[in-house]
């Protein structure tokens, strides 16, 4: 496109010095800008349909009181403050969402890159092992929640059996507040697949010569990790964190099944499921949103929830992209 | 115009149409029914049920239906939850339903205070329906919510005690003379409990609030209480002693069984509530609190033991209540946007009122009827424990969880320090209570 607008520009700017030159310049430019959104208009229209228009309409609702039924009400901050004053269930949620961002996300990245590394470097059944590896990612979200609760069961599990067995401490899992969140990044970990892949791509992209440069400087594989590997890899990296975070703030599947089938609440005889078991350890923000939203009807104040998410990956994604080259070296 | 005005004028005529088509999108709680209930018609019925034998017995009845309606043909949706039920209420839409059931009695306050459920008053007057000639009181009561009657029931759920007589012989007590009161009930408990280990062959009882249906609202039923808000509206936990007494006792019962990490931990080796693995079909538990549906589910797993079902105990001091249970069940209403409101009301009317369509339908899937004329029936068949459940729902002290404006957000609340409290976390009870009301009253302001 550029090619094009240049030489029109430079074409135009004789004939400008003259009313009718600069007439003909303007519908030009006009052409130009309206040929622009043309080609732009699919992703403008996708973007405020999908994007604007939602996130306008959660700022709005979070001012009225609205159930989703009756017209919407305005009700000033009272839908903020009950949130972050009056909503005891808000901040354990938050604090296990960050937790969940931080610590589940930076294991899957670290578990991930060492994985991807390791079978770089096999040189036998390398397949076999990206094939293993890789297959996890494909259990649906609620089958492989279902598969560690039972594996990971107090009572019956065969992982505690087995610790018990060599003499170990077998913690309660899903079923301890402490161990909770550690058995739901374990079930993450698992899952790996899907960064071990692009995390491979990228290290198999690195140029060799690099490689044999650092050598014949004597650099020892921690440096030729630190210099070498990871500037190269570093916007990858970059692309699971951001990614692994929007994805922790979307958390919601996996936390919710395993509290509802480690209490033993599944539901049926019309009882109401209160997520979070046991003792709120496994509450993130998302459910939040959906219990207050669409288990009490309270819109407004899920709009606020919904915010705070949106809030958080705003700034952790912003944060991310300024300080990247203080975080994992120069990059690209 | 310049330019930054007219920028700021466009931004903000944005912004208000935004708003306003925020606003436009919502649903109508106030539509009127002008449909011809003798005109050829086709209405969608939502329903919750989901195993095989519960789906015949309703299509059964529908079919009934059909048969004295021939008019009106009937689409029936089975194995809807509440969620799903509320986001089809607020949608709307030709394809959602016309009539909706649900087992979710605690968020009949939130259907009726947010319109999401039609109201039934014009429709029960037109009919000349007599509710108090038709329904329990109990039942009456938890199917509106303060005055704005928006559903009806569609059978009854008493909640009462099974246990396993075999057990009992072999402790030496009894199994004709189960326990009345709650200290004999924790003597009983114990006499029934082996352990194995660190852990239970057989456990009496299992006391803890996540032990399926020993939540705190069932417990509740067991002890004199005079609801669960005052007359002002305010939660009536920290006042009602009741709630007090029924903690205390509970946590003595946790401890005396063996505490409550033990409990849990032998918690975790139950199978599912709905399957064969019950604890108390496998005889891992010798005594449940359970509904009356658990008769169907101890035959169907043709357990090895004799199996006996009495009134849960209450109050060493209410000895004369004995008798009484929690009652709940399913309800029916008419979604507010159906364009066939007249015609979903003679489905609602037959299956909530026809005594014989609530009497087949209770024995089809062995619920208690919940019309005054079908708990007399002849055409009951039920075994003779049934009975102990029919005369649970007739107990006049017999009582049920109040709606409330956010469903069963205060229930929830009360269950989570009900659940410190039995772990020990919480040992001020007086003062958890009282915190414990003051936020289900805050969480009812912000949903008002």
């Amino acid at each position: 496109m550029s090619t094009d607008t240049l030489p029109a520009k430079e074409a135009a700017a004789p004939a400008a010095s003259s009313p009718g030159g600069r007439n003909t310049l303007r519908s030009k430019r006009r052409r130009n800008a309206l040929r622009t959104l043309a080609f732009m208009s699919p992703w403008l229209i996708g973007f405020g349909v999908f994007f604007a228009y939602p996130l306008v309409s959660t700022l709005y609702f979070s001012f009225m009181k609205y159930d989703g039924l009756n017209p919407p009400t305005w009700r000033g901050v009272d839908n903020w403050t009950y949130v972050f004053g009056e909503f005891p269930q808000f901040w354990p949620a938050l604090r296990n969402t960050l937790w969940l961002a931080v610590v589940m996300v930076a294991c899957r990245v670290l578990f991930g890159l060492g994985v991807g590394m390791l079978i770089t470097k096999i040189k036998t059944a390398a397949g076999v092992f990206r094939t293993l590896f890789y297959l996890p990612y494909l259990a649906p979200p609620v089958a492989a929640t279902l598969a560690f609760v039972f594996l990971l069961n107090p009572g019956t599990g065969p992982v505690n059996a087995l610790l018990e067995a060599v003499g170990l401490p077998a913690p309660s899992w899903f079923n301890d507040a402490s161990w909770s969140k550690p058995a739901l990044t374990v079930l993450a970990v698992w899952g790996v697949g899907d960064l071990m892949v692009i995390f491979m791509a990228a290290l198999l992209d690195v140029p060799k010569e690099q490689y044999e440069a650092a050598e014949l400087d004597g650099a020892s594989a921690w440096q030729r990790f630190r210099y070498v590997t990871l500037p190269n890899i570093s916007p990858i990296v970059l692309f699971a964190v951001v990614t692994g975070i929007i994805g922790a703030m979307q958390y919601y599947t996996q936390p919710i099944v395993a509290a509802k089938v480690a209490s033993g609440k599944m539901g049926g005889s019309g009882e109401v499921f209160v997520p979070g078991y046991p003792d709120e350890s496994t509450l993130t923000l998302p459910q939040l949103v959906y219990s207050l939203g669409f288990s009490q009807f309270n819109y407004g104040a899920a709009c606020v929830v919904a915010l705070v998410l949106f809030a958080f990956s705003m700034a952790f994604t912003a944060l991310l992209m300024r300080r990247r080259g203080g975080l994992i070296g120069s990059g690209d | 115009m310049p330019a930054r005005p007219r920028r700021a004028a466009a931004a903000l005529a944005a912004t208000a149409s935004i708003a306003l088509f925020a606003s436009a999108c919502t649903g109508s709680a106030n539509n009127q029914a002008s449909d011809d209930p003798k005109a050829e018609t086709t209405i969608t019925f939502w329903h919750g049920w989901s195993a095989p034998s519960e789906v015949k017995a309703i299509e059964d009845n529908v079919a009934r239906f059909e048969k004295s309606h021939p008019n009106i043909k009937v689409k029936v949706v089975g194995n809807i939850n509440d969620d799903k039920l509320g986001q089809a209420l607020r949608a709307g839409g030709s394809n959602g339903p016309d009539v909706v059931s649900s087992f979710t009695t605690a968020n009949v306050g939130k259907f009726c205070a947010s319109g999401a459920l039609a109201d039934l008053e014009p429709f029960i007057e037109k009919s000349k329906l007599d509710l108090d000639k038709t329904f329990p009181k109990v039942l009456q009561e938890y199917t509106q919510f303060e005055g704005r009657r928006c559903t009806l029931p569609l059978l009854s759920d008493a909640y009462g005690l099974y246990y396993n007589k075999t057990a009992f012989k072999e402790a030496g007590l009894d199994p004709e003379a189960p326990p009345k009161t709650w200290s004999q009930f924790t003597e009983v408990a114990k006499r029934l409990t082996k352990a194995k280990g660190d852990s239970y062959e057989r456990l009496g009882f299992m006391p803890n609030y996540l032990g399926y249906e020993t939540v705190v609202s069932h417990y509740m039923s067991q002890w004199g209480h005079q609801g669960y808000f005052g007359a002002d509206g305010k939660s009536t936990v920290a006042t009602d002693p009741a709630f007090a007494e029924m903690m205390t006792y509970q946590k003595s019962l946790v401890d005396a069984l063996g505490g409550f990490q033990k409990l849990d931990k032998y918690r975790t080796t139950f199978g599912d509530e709905w399957g064969a693995k019950h604890p108390f079909q496998t005889g891992q538990v010798a005594m449940q609190l359970d509904g009356e549906w658990r008769l169907n589910f101890v035959k169907e797993a043709k357990v090895p033991f004799d199996v006996g079902v009495a009134p849960l105990p209450v109050a060493d001091d209410e000895l004369s209540e004995y008798g009484k249970g929690y009652l709940s069940g399913t309800i029916m209403g008419i979604a507010p946007q159906s364009k066939k409101q007249n015609a979903a009301w003679e489905l609602v009317k037959y299956m909530t009122t026809d005594t014989e369509a609530v009497v087949s339908f209770a024995n089809a899937i062995g619920n208690v009827p919940s019309t005054l004329e079908a708990l007399k029936s002849p055409n009951l068949k039920f075994d003779d424990r049934f009975k102990t459940f029919l005369d649970i729902a007739r107990h006049p002290a017999s009582t049920t969880s109040d709606g409330a404006v956010n469903g069963s957000a205060y229930q929830d609340t009360l269950q989570k320090f009900a659940q410190q409290y039995e772990k020990g976390q919480v040992t001020d009870l007086k003062k958890g209570l009282a915190d414990t009301a003051a936020q289900i009253d805050r969480d009812i302001a912000a949903a008002k």
